[in-house]
């Protein structure tokens, strides 16, 4: 790789032990995927909850934190995904306390790096909305496929270690989604579903991503008739990256690098693959339904907007969740504070339901709280969680929004 | 007994030798795994049940999410990760993954190595040549 100036000197160790260890990664990396060479980013996105870091990612973090604020500090506005235990509510979730304990090591030694602990994967929509051709180096699957998506932005999955690496050096390889001749089409899907809910958009994606490869297909989508709003795209991607593992879509006449169909493909355009509303309700069935009981109702993955939140609040309002039952929505702090304020946290809780802040549902010891609080039987209204919380040893079942609260308040499906 | 050489792209980490653990499906820690137990746990997989710990893992595609790119080194701290990860087709959180860890890792191989090698089979990896090598009891 061709490296400038500034790499040769972190490479040297000029500017420290951590810019050093950050430019190595980078090259090993680099050279894998025959980058020329490294690209500046303007934002740096890191996921790091501690169920993934385990103790080894913690003591790696504060070996760093300790070194003088010249060599550790982000070169780059850095902000994190969610974290693995919300500290205010971890106690009454039956989590451990070592849990806990390792959280706030974490929490101290991002700090000590100038981390900004936003602690949400819709910092997209919340924090600081990338923009068209930015390079960036984002953290989370669904934050990625967003900003690449949805807004035109370039950022390869940058994952917990490397976006640590990109933060230190302010810079990533140049390679994948960084390049313009890798953001073209490779497959086209004629969608004559219509998606309504947020748990429909997370379905289309989830339909669409399991007919995909590997990461370096571009899956472009025409015909929708719906104009989606930022949080059926943010469910659509979220989905579309879980169950297909990609970076990137283009839906025609919609975002912002695909006009029409000839812009987005070199060449003619490939056969299309249709996607119809039989597929849409055969990717709900997979699932089955929990006719019996449900033990948990989870809105999270990724974490809730304002709007959600609202939402959310509205159905739950003057209603009581069963007491078999618990209900978990898991909002980013800056939402929670406004939810607050605007009183659909109090609603939320007076119907029995559950407020998190900072975390998701996965990502928060998933196995180990389910054991802890006898759940099993889980229901949701996102796509992404169904297809995650399988291998955590849940029994996951995918319905909207509305169907969620009912059966919440029922202690089963009964629709 | 024959040395099948198969070659791929330059990868990550060091030479290394072992038993292939082979399937034809995907790979993700988060969505795959039960890290502590070390045996493949989604109900869906095809290894489900299976013990990679030590093994050479031989799989298709990188899938599911980022946190991978952690778990590799976490795993390999307690001595519970696989010895070495060949995929056909790798993502940046794999390789991102696999040097953190220093785990060995090499994807885009001439041919699809999950039909190439056989579960169970001794396997030499090098990352640096870009090489696996089969050594096949005839």
């Amino acid at each position: 790789m061709k490296l400038d100036d500034s790499e040769q000197a972190m490479l040297a160790g000029e500017q420290g032990p951590a810019r050093q260890w950050a430019i190595e990664q980078q090259i090993a990396v680099g050279n894998f995927f025959d980058a020329r060479d490294m690209v500046p980013v303007h934002q740096v996105h890191i996921m790091a909850d501690t169920e993934s870091l385990g103790d080894s990612g913690v003591e790696f973090l504060e070996k760093f934190a300790g070194l003088c604020w010249k060599e550790r500090h982000c070169l780059v506005p850095t902000v994190t995904d969610p974290r693995g235990i919300d500290l205010e509510s971890y106690k009454a979730l039956n989590q451990e306390e070592a849990f806990a304990e390792r959280e706030r090591r974490t929490i101290a030694a991002f700090r000590a790096l100038g981390v900004m602990m936003t602690d949400t994967c819709i910092n997209y929509q919340i924090i600081m909305p990338p923009v068209l051709g930015e390079h960036l180096a984002f953290g989370d699957t669904g934050s990625v496929i967003y900003a690449n998506g949805a807004m035109g932005a370039r950022s390869n999955f940058e994952g917990g270690p490397a976006a640590l690496a990109a933060a230190l050096s302010g810079r990533v390889p140049r390679y994948g989604y960084h390049l313009d001749e890798k953001r073209r089409g490779t497959r086209l899907f004629e969608v004559t579903a219509q998606p309504r809910s947020l748990s429909d958009w997370g379905a289309l994606g989830g339909v669409v991503g399991r007919h995909l490869e590997s990461y370096w297909e571009v899956p472009v989508l025409h015909g929708l008739a719906a104009r989606p709003t930022s949080d059926q795209l943010k469910h659509f991607g979220a989905a579309l990256a879980s169950y297909g593992s990609v970076a990137l879509y283009h839906i025609i006449g919609v975002t912002p690098e695909a006009p029409n169909i000839q812009s987005v493909f070199d060449g003619a355009a490939p056969a299309p693959e249709p996607v119809s509303e039989r597929d849409i309700a055969a990717f709900y069935r997979s699932f089955g339904v929990h006719a019996d009981k449900v033990d948990v109702v989870v809105f999270a993955a990724p974490q809730l907007s304002l709007i959600e939140t609202q939402s959310l609040s509205r159905l739950l309002d003057g209603r009581r969740v069963h007491a078999g039952t618990t209900l978990i929505a898991a909002l980013p702090p800056a939402v929670k504070a406004d939810a607050d304020r605007m009183g659909y946290t109090a609603t939320i809780e007076a119907a029995g339901g559950t407020v998190l802040q900072g975390v998701c549902f996965y990502n928060m010891y998933a196995r180990e709280t389910g054991i802890a609080n006898g759940w099993k039987r889980l229901l949701t209204n996102s796509a992404k969680l169904v297809n995650i919380i399988q291998g955590y040893g849940y029994e996951p079942v995918l319905a909207n929004m509305e169907a969620c609260v009912d059966a919440a308040v029922a202690g089963k499906m009964t629709r | 007994m024959s040395d099948i050489v198969i070659k791929g792209h330059i990868g990550i980490g060091g030479a290394v030798s072992g038993i292939a653990l082979v399937a034809s499906d995907n790979f993700s820690a988060r969505y795959d795994l039960d890290r502590i137990a070390g045996v493949f746990s989604r109900p869906s997989h095809a290894l489900v049940g299976r013990n990679y710990v030590g093994r050479v893992l031989i799989l298709d595609a990188a899938k599911g999410g980022v946190a991978t790119s952690w778990m590799l080194r976490e795993m390999a701290s307690r001595k519970m990760a696989p010895a070495a990860l060949l995929l056909n087709d790798a993502n940046p959180i794999m390789a991102q993954g696999a040097a953190f860890a220093g785990l060995s890792f090499i994807d885009r191989f001439d041919q699809d190595i999950t039909q190439a090698v056989r579960d169970g089979e001794r396997v030499t990896v090098d990352p640096a040549a870009g090489t696996l090598t089969i050594h096949r009891q005839d």
